[in-house]
């Protein structure tokens, strides 16, 4: 080996402290990006391989009721690959000791086989048999949460008849992905559950035999769907169909689009953001170790080494440093996507995901960080190689310092002699300084980042459901009940106060965009739903006219006094123009909604309503879900305690679990900045620490040179760290709205305060760390030896 | 070895019109002002001067550690400067030899890597070990510097200096960070190295005492060459003191 081979070998061992804390830096930059991409990557595998293996539908419809016989003139659509028809009933059911309501979702399947579409992948057990009648198959999430296996048995009402059912079989489906309920925005696999069953036996319970409800349809490669639903719409008018719709307004397909959309975006976002500016750090902290070995590179020098040769002995050096950092990173950033990928199987259900670390992401990771490392070794090396030896040999010439303002004014009685080398240190060194500053600021900014949804989520939270949902359960009925049906229900055991609402299936067109939603009718000013603005003030609905959730109206790109096409999905199906008055700003959810009497008006009924909001004395609550589930109209009761429990751990789950991920890193990119700053400062000033305290300065004096400046460029970094935060913060908000939930960019004084807490704790630390090597500053060596 | 007088042995060094311009921070030094040398092969030159005199300053020059503003050397009659930095690096690395005041060690590496660094460029140079045997330290091979005393940290340097066998031996104030004894026992070296190798050998320093062991005593001033003196007889270094 030579000798300059062992040189690399013993630098790269005696810097261990900062090689750890540089890797950390590598590391937390790598990591985010496996993370982001890892998971990403896993989950989208899991969905595409679904979706292929299962025959996932492209295009979707509910009706009332058809004649078999239609399929086939489904099938001849120009475009149509394959059809299935099919029968789904909403059913209620009950589970032994269990005493919330839930209901579920029948869908039918081919007598004891797999249909043809949206095939079952089998967990536990097996489908149906055929010509079984009481059989079912249940979606895995609810038979987890209830502890349901292959025979267990539960009990059902279908359409009003009570019926016990055995399970055969536990299963997935590529159309529960996410399973979610008709009413619901968060899944609640207590109390929403997907069962199938035989056809006939379907068909039979709901007087179905010969006919379907719903249909489901795979295209031909490369087809237009669009086509595809007119011409579906068109056959399907006199059937009462809801509308034909594809892919991208199933729910589950689209709420895991977006999901899929929104890792998209932290996917590049995140990493570029972390992986930026631990490049730029490892840069600024590569060339700072470096430029401490002047001496020795100018010695080699001297011995005729060339600049070629030096430049490659130190990019082993930062090569080596990168690998660490690098296999750290890949390493841990493995181990914690598989965490954040399960974080998401949770929600998203499928038969397999491949978790797979890609070489390109590693080799990218590895690719930025070696490059920002090299870059600034070989700025660094380059500059100590392009003095001639004699003059790099030497110390630097002593900087110009000069008497600045702070020397003239009367402060300058209360500033000691060290504070004045501080000072004065700072304002020499502007670039150097100015550098730390900015590399300290980074950490403070991705603290702020990382810190910053947490209060951002919470007061997303408090707002839909302190300020827009005030009501205790939703109840939902089968079909559209009179609004006189309230006094029916005022007199239910512990029912405080009922308002009716009425839901209606519409498709919102405006210009060239559209969105399926529901308009909801209420009172114009609603006692238990806040209709809130920015600034979270309750408005009233007007007379007449549309009112958007302010997210919805910029997805249509329209503004006030716009006239909106309204396609009633349902009853009287019609289009109509409703002009729109008005936007509010909810953060969760994509509503319509409309003066209850205007939206009767529009349905051409009297005054009728899809359900009620009720306020509960929650002490009589078990009493009052018993009763209201006897009453047959009763398609479900929703609970909003429930509801925001749900959407709370959903949220928390999958954005807090990643973006504690992001804090931690951002915390340890902080401890090793702060801490390489002052291990560099201090081996930069080894001699002149030394030299004062030969002269007599004490030790704490001394330390407070060192420690003082650490402080001051800490405390210069924290106001600019959280500008930049606060911008990095802003684009990520930007960047996540989505159908489900939209993060208020707001950030709490607390994200403010603990960034700057962070760092300056990494501050103390790094100078407990340092404050050993104070004690030990050998006045004697120091000022003789060069080195 | 029979006395030869200057004219008999080849000239290794001509430097001609020498000068040397620096700027430090916002003032400009002249550390040489137009300096005329000749170094003949084998012979042991002591340069003298106080500090500022530019003695340092023609060292480097002649060592190529540094460019002169104006001026022009030939070493063996070739022209040296004209490559630019890639022809000075390679005339150092096969020709050239450095001890230095303060060692200059790499702290990393023990006293016999501190060899190899340069051995491990030169063409044909020493064993390591060999070299660190001619300065006395082959017993101290595998230490590192900070175990050291400065003096024989001193003895790896030019055990390293002499490794690569060089043409020329540069020594800038070998004796400056060392008590007498300890410098007494380093000029010993030295002196052996240029008897026993016939390494052309300049040595820069402030102490008039040094110049005794010399063949040739080049005085400078202010950036001049003030005076040469040919010494008789050359005194060991043992016999010096001061």
């Amino acid at each position: 080996m030579r000798a300059l081979d062992h040189k690399l070998l013993r630098d790269f061992s005696g810097l261990k402290g900062q090689v750890a804390a540089i890797a950390v830096v590598i590391a937390a930059g790598v990591m985010t990006l496996i993370i982001a991409v890892t998971s990403l990557d896993a989950i989208s595998y899991g969905q595409r391989a679904f979706y292929r293996d299962h025959d996932f539908a492209d295009v979707f419809a509910e009706l009332k009721r058809a004649p078999e016989y239609l399929a086939g003139r489904i099938a001849a659509i120009d475009g149509v690959n394959r059809v299935h028809t099919r029968v789904v009933a909403p059913v209620r059911l009950e589970i032994a000791g269990f005493d919330d309501p839930v209901s579920g979702q029948l869908i039918s399947i081919p007598g004891g086989e797999q249909p043809p579409i949206n095939s079952l992948h089998l967990r536990e057990g097996r489908l149906p048999e055929s010509g079984r009648a009481d059989s079912v198959a249940v979606s895995e999430p609810f038979a987890e949460a209830h502890g349901l296996r292959a025979g267990d048995r539960l009990r059902a009402i279908i359409n009003g008849r009570l019926e016990t059912l055995t399970v055969s079989g536990i299963v997935l489906s590529p159309e529960y992905i996410y399973q979610l309920g008709p009413a619901d925005l968060i899944p609640d696999y207590e109390r929403f559950g997907v069962l199938w069953m035989n056809r006939r036996a379907l068909g039979r319970a709901f007087d179905m035999d010969g006919a379907f409800n719903s249909v489901v349809l795979t295209l031909q490669a490369h087809a237009d769907p669009e086509p595809v639903i007119a011409a579906l719409d068109r056959l399907l008018a006199d059937y009462g169909t809801l509308g034909a719709y594809a892919r991208d307004e199933q729910v589950s397909h689209r709420i895991l689009s977006q999901e899929l959309d929104q890792l998209r975006v932290t996917s590049v976002i995140l990493p570029t953001i972390f992986l930026g500016v631990s490049a730029f750090l490892l840069s600024v902290l590569m060339g700072r170790i470096v430029r401490n070995q002047r001496q020795q590179i100018a010695v080699l020098k001297a011995f005729g080494y060339s600049g070629a040769e030096l430049i490659r002995h130190y990019a082993i050096l930062t090569a080596a440093i990168v690998l660490v950092g690098v296999v750290l990173g890949v390493v841990l950033g493995g181990w914690a996507a598989d965490w954040v990928a399960a974080l998401y199987m949770q929600y998203f259900r499928f038969p397999e995901t491949r978790f797979e670390v890609r070489p390109q992401v590693i080799t990218l990771g590895a690719a930025v960080s070696g490059a920002a490392a090299m870059l600034g070794t070989w700025r660094a090396v380059r500059e100590a190689a392009v003095l001639a030896p004699a003059v790099a040999m030497r110390p630097p010439a002593p900087a110009t310092f000069r008497r600045s303002w702070l020397d003239r004014s009367r402060l300058r009685r209360w500033i000691d002699q060290p504070t004045r080398i501080i000072l004065r240190n700072l304002g020499r060194h502007r670039i150097k300084a100015s550098l730390s500053v900015l590399g300290i600021a980074l950490s403070v900014a991705l603290l702020v980042v990382g810190g910053y949804q947490f209060n951002a989520i919470d007061q997303l939270i408090d707002t839909q459901y302190r300020k827009v949902l005030k009501m205790d359960a939703i109840v939902h009925f089968n079909d559209v009940a009179p609004e006189r049906a309230a006094a029916e229900l005022r007199h239910y055991p512990g029912v405080e106060h009922v308002e009716p609402f009425r839901s209606v299936p519409v498709r919102l067109v405006h210009g060239v965009h559209d969105y399926r939603t529901a308009i909801e009718g209420m009172n114009r000013r609603p006692v238990l739903r806040g209709l809130i603005d920015r600034s979270g003030v309750d408005q009233e609905l007007p007379e007449s006219g549309l009112v958007l959730t302010d997210y919805l109206a910029e997805h249509l790109d329209a503004r006030p006094g716009d006239l909106i096409d309204v396609e009633i999905k349902t009853g009287h199906r019609r289009t109509v123009q409703v002009p729109l008055a008005g936007v509010v700003s909810e953060p969760l959810g994509v509503s319509a909604y409309m003066a209850r009497p205007a939206l009767n008006r529009l349905m051409r009924e009297g005054p009728a309503a899809s359900g009620f909001w009720l306020s509960l004395d929650r002490s009589a609550e078990t009493e009052l879900f018993r009763e209201l589930w006897d009453v047959p109209k009763v398609a479900g009761i929703g609970l909003i305690a429930q509801a925001e429990a749900d959407i709370r751990g959903y949220i928390e789950d999958t954005m807090l679990g990643t973006m504690g991920v992001m804090l931690l890193l951002a915390v340890s990119i902080a401890f090793a900045v702060v801490y390489n700053s002052a291990r560099i400062a201090f081996a930069e000033r080894e001699r002149e620490l030394a030299t004062l305290r030969v002269l007599g300065f004490g030790r704490g004096e001394v330390a407070w040179i060192l420690v003082g400046e650490l402080f001051v460029l800490t405390l210069l970094a924290i106001p600019l760290g959280w500008l930049l935060g606060t911008g990095l913060a802003w684009i990520l908000t930007e960047a996540i709205e989505m159908d489900l939930f939209r993060i208020p960019f707001v950030i709490s004084r607390q994200a403010y305060a603990m960034s700057a807490a962070g760092v300056l704790a990494a501050a103390v630390l790094s100078a407990l760390l340092i404050a050993p090597r104070l004690a030990r500053l050998d006045m004697v060596t120091a000022l003789k030896s060069v080195e | 070895m029979a006395e030869r007088t200057d004219s008999e042995r080849p000239v290794v060094f001509e430097a001609r019109g020498l000068t040397r311009v620096y700027h430090m921070g916002e003032v400009a030094i002249h550390a040489l002002r137009g300096v005329d040398l000749d170094l003949y092969a084998g012979e042991l030159v002591v340069m003298l001067g106080a500090s500022g005199s530019g003695k340092s300053t023609l060292l480097n020059i002649l060592g190529g550690l540094d460019a002169p503003t104006e001026g022009t050397i030939r070493y063996r009659g070739e022209l040296l400067g004209d490559g630019g930095e890639r022809e000075l690096t390679s005339f150092r690395r096969e020709h050239v030899g450095f001890v230095f005041q303060f060692y200059n060690m790499i702290p990393s590496l023990t006293a016999l890597e501190n060899v190899a660094v340069v051995t491990d460029i030169a063409r044909e140079p020493m064993a390591p070990i060999e070299a660190l045997r001619l300065v006395g330290l082959e017993d101290r091979a595998d230490h590192f510097p900070s175990q050291l005393s400065g003096g024989e940290q001193q003895r790896v340097a030019i055990a390293r200096a002499v490794a690569k066998r060089p043409a020329v031996l540069m020594c800038d104030e070998p004796t400056g960070a060392l008590d007498s004894k300890t410098g007494i026992r380093v000029l010993e070296v030295i002196e052996q190295v240029n008897r026993e190798v016939g390494t052309t050998t300049v040595v820069i320093t402030h102490n008039a005492v040094i110049a005794r062991m010399a063949d040739r005593v080049v005085r400078l001033r202010d950036g001049l060459i003030d005076d040469i003196d040919h010494n008789a007889e050359r005194a060991e270094p043992a016999s010096l003191s001061w």
